[in-house]
């Protein structure tokens, strides 16, 4: 192949990017079963390094494996057929002619998405399925961001792809009845992925990019499928916003950068922007809702020129909200550093402490770092200093527990 | 797609107690049946009087009591024939005993070599 090699490979490189996932997703639709898809994806695509190579790369080259995907997996069908009991087992488009096979696109993919999501599936299970199949990540790839071993996530997506054609679930888009609370699904599965990356609370490294690039890239497209929906378009916000300090939270060293120290001038603009751009429009369409909230709060710490500059009064506010629609001891735990930084440290701490009383979130270091903060400065340093040592103890994170126990050394300095 | 939808619990319906447990399963019972989706339904009788049989090297071995000796343990099952798993699984959240029990909701295989023999 010498000098050919290179186009062919370049123009794989990306049909794979841009088109195996919708290769899958249509098959998968069509068959009822992922494996098979995934098979029959795989065959189109060694058949494109050999073909392309040979006669040039085709004018459509989604279509063309696309097709050839289709035309291999009613050969796998036919195969299976001789053995089968039942020949009325080959679904319904076996009998097609293969040229016509076209991609329906969104609706498509949509529909592997929420089989991807189904709450019939281990959540960790729903994640590995959406960054496989949707994002087209390897099982190497996700095996290493999740820290596991390859084997171990192989065997996890067999079962599960085994229980998605065996247990009947649909490759398709849930009906009215039951499409909100789906789709709720839908948007945690990415979150979570975004919060794995953005945290990484078992790794030594403090963001790891490459999972909070693929959940922003899984938001975009859930919001291209579904620009209509309001939370969809917050949750996408969201993840840019906060993805816009990935720069600002750490320092040279690998070291946590708390958003009171952070340099923001290496934040990045371009990402607030847009963040801001989508979630105004969101909030315009006046379907609101607990990711809009988030957005909103995150979208104006991204506004303000320093932290003490920030609008804390409508960041308190805004926690109120968020409280009410989607009550929880972690949004307790922002509100009361929103309404501490708006109306002092007393009243922080007087939020503070039914969640400490409750003893929800003992093992949660983020309580025990905004104890810790409005302590010292209600001017408690001795309970401030312990309060540190907790929230250090607490935090799976080592960059983090650095900047913690930094912070800790100069409470006590102060003393 | 055919479903057993499996009857968990500690403490499932003798027909004489809960008056209100049996109209709940009454309803219920109903319900499936005009939906069209009824197969077949059983109730089992306690686990106390279940035999548990094995055999082992030509010799039948017989355990007085359940297989499993366990806290919730099956009590009966509603074989449904519905579109698809989430179907299935709004059948199974109806049951009356999910409040306390569970429901074990299991697709049925088909076109099995041994199913031929059924004819």
């Amino acid at each position: 192949m010498g000098t050919d090699g290179d186009p062919v490979a370049g123009a794989l490189e990306q049909a794979y990017r841009d088109e195996w996932s919708a290769v899958v997703a249509t098959l998968a639709r069509r068959l009822g079963d992922l494996q098979a898809a995934e098979d029959a994806a795989a065959e189109a695509f060694t058949a494109a390094a050999r073909v392309w190579a040979r006669d040039g790369t085709p004018p459509n080259p989604g279509g063309w494996l696309m097709t050839t995907a289709w035309r291999k997996a009613v050969d796998q069908l036919r195969r299976n057929r001789a053995v089968a009991v039942d020949p009325q087992q080959v679904p319904e488009g076996g009998a097609e002619p293969v040229d016509e096979v076209t991609s329906v696109g969104g609706d498509d993919q949509l529909g592997l998405v929420f089989a991807c999501c189904h709450p019939a599936l281990a959540l960790e299970v729903r994640v590995a399925l959406t960054l496989r199949f949707v994002a087209g990540l390897t099982t190497r790839q996700i095996a290493a961001a999740f820290v596991l071993p390859e084997a171990t996530l192989a065997q996890r997506l067999v079962r599960a792809k085994r229980k998605i054609s065996e247990s009947g679930i649909r490759f398709e888009v849930p009906g009215a009845d039951r499409w909100t609370a789906r789709l709720d699904d839908v948007r945690a599965v990415i979150y979570l992925v975004f919060n794995e990356g953005y945290a990484a609370s078992s790794g030594e490294k403090l963001i790891e990019e490459d999972l909070c690039e693929e959940a922003i890239w899984l938001g975009r497209l859930l919001h291209r499928l579904l620009p209509g929906d309001t939370e969809t378009a917050g949750l996408l916000a969201l993840m840019l916003l906060h993805h816009s300090r990935a720069a600002g939270r750490q320092d040279p060293g690998g070291g946590a950068v708390l958003l009171v120290d952070q340099d923001r001038t290496r934040w990045d603009r371009a990402l607030i922007a847009e963040g801001t751009a989508i979630l105004d429009a969101a909030v315009a369409q006046r379907g609101p809702g607990p990711y809009q909230i988030e957005a909103a709060i995150t979208a104006l710490h991204a506004a303000a020129d320093s932290f003490e500059a920030t609008d804390w009064p409508q960041i308190a506010a805004l926690y109120g909200t968020l409280a009410r629609l989607s009550p929880s001891p972690v949004v307790e735990v922002n509100r009361a550093v929103a309404v501490g930084m708006a109306d002092g440290p007393h009243a922080g701490l007087a939020i503070l402490e039914p969640v400490l009383a409750s003893g929800a979130l003992t093992g949660y270091g983020p309580l025990h770092a905004a104890h810790a903060d409005l302590l010292e400065r209600a001017g408690l340093a001795a309970e401030a200093s312990a309060a540190w040592a907790r929230a250090e103890r607490a935090m799976g994170n080592a960059a983090l527990q650095r900047e913690l126990r930094r912070r800790r050394a100069a409470a006590a300095g102060s003393e | 797609m055919k479903y057993a939808l499996l009857i968990y619990g500690a403490d499932l319906v003798p027909e004489t107690s809960d008056a209100e447990a049996r109209e709940g399963w009454i309803e219920y019972a109903r319900a499936a049946k005009e939906a069209g989706i009824l197969l077949g339904a059983e109730q089992l009788t306690g686990t106390d009087t279940a035999t548990s049989v094995r055999v082992r090297g030509g010799q039948r071995l017989l355990t007085d009591g359940p297989f499993l000796e366990t806290k919730e343990h099956l009590g009966g099952f509603f074989l449904i024939d519905v579109p698809d798993l989430d179907t299935a699984l709004d059948w199974a959240a109806r049951m009356p005993h999910t409040t306390s029990g569970t429901a074990e909701v299991r697709a049925v295989r088909t076109g099995m070599a041994w199913q031929a023999a059924l004819g």
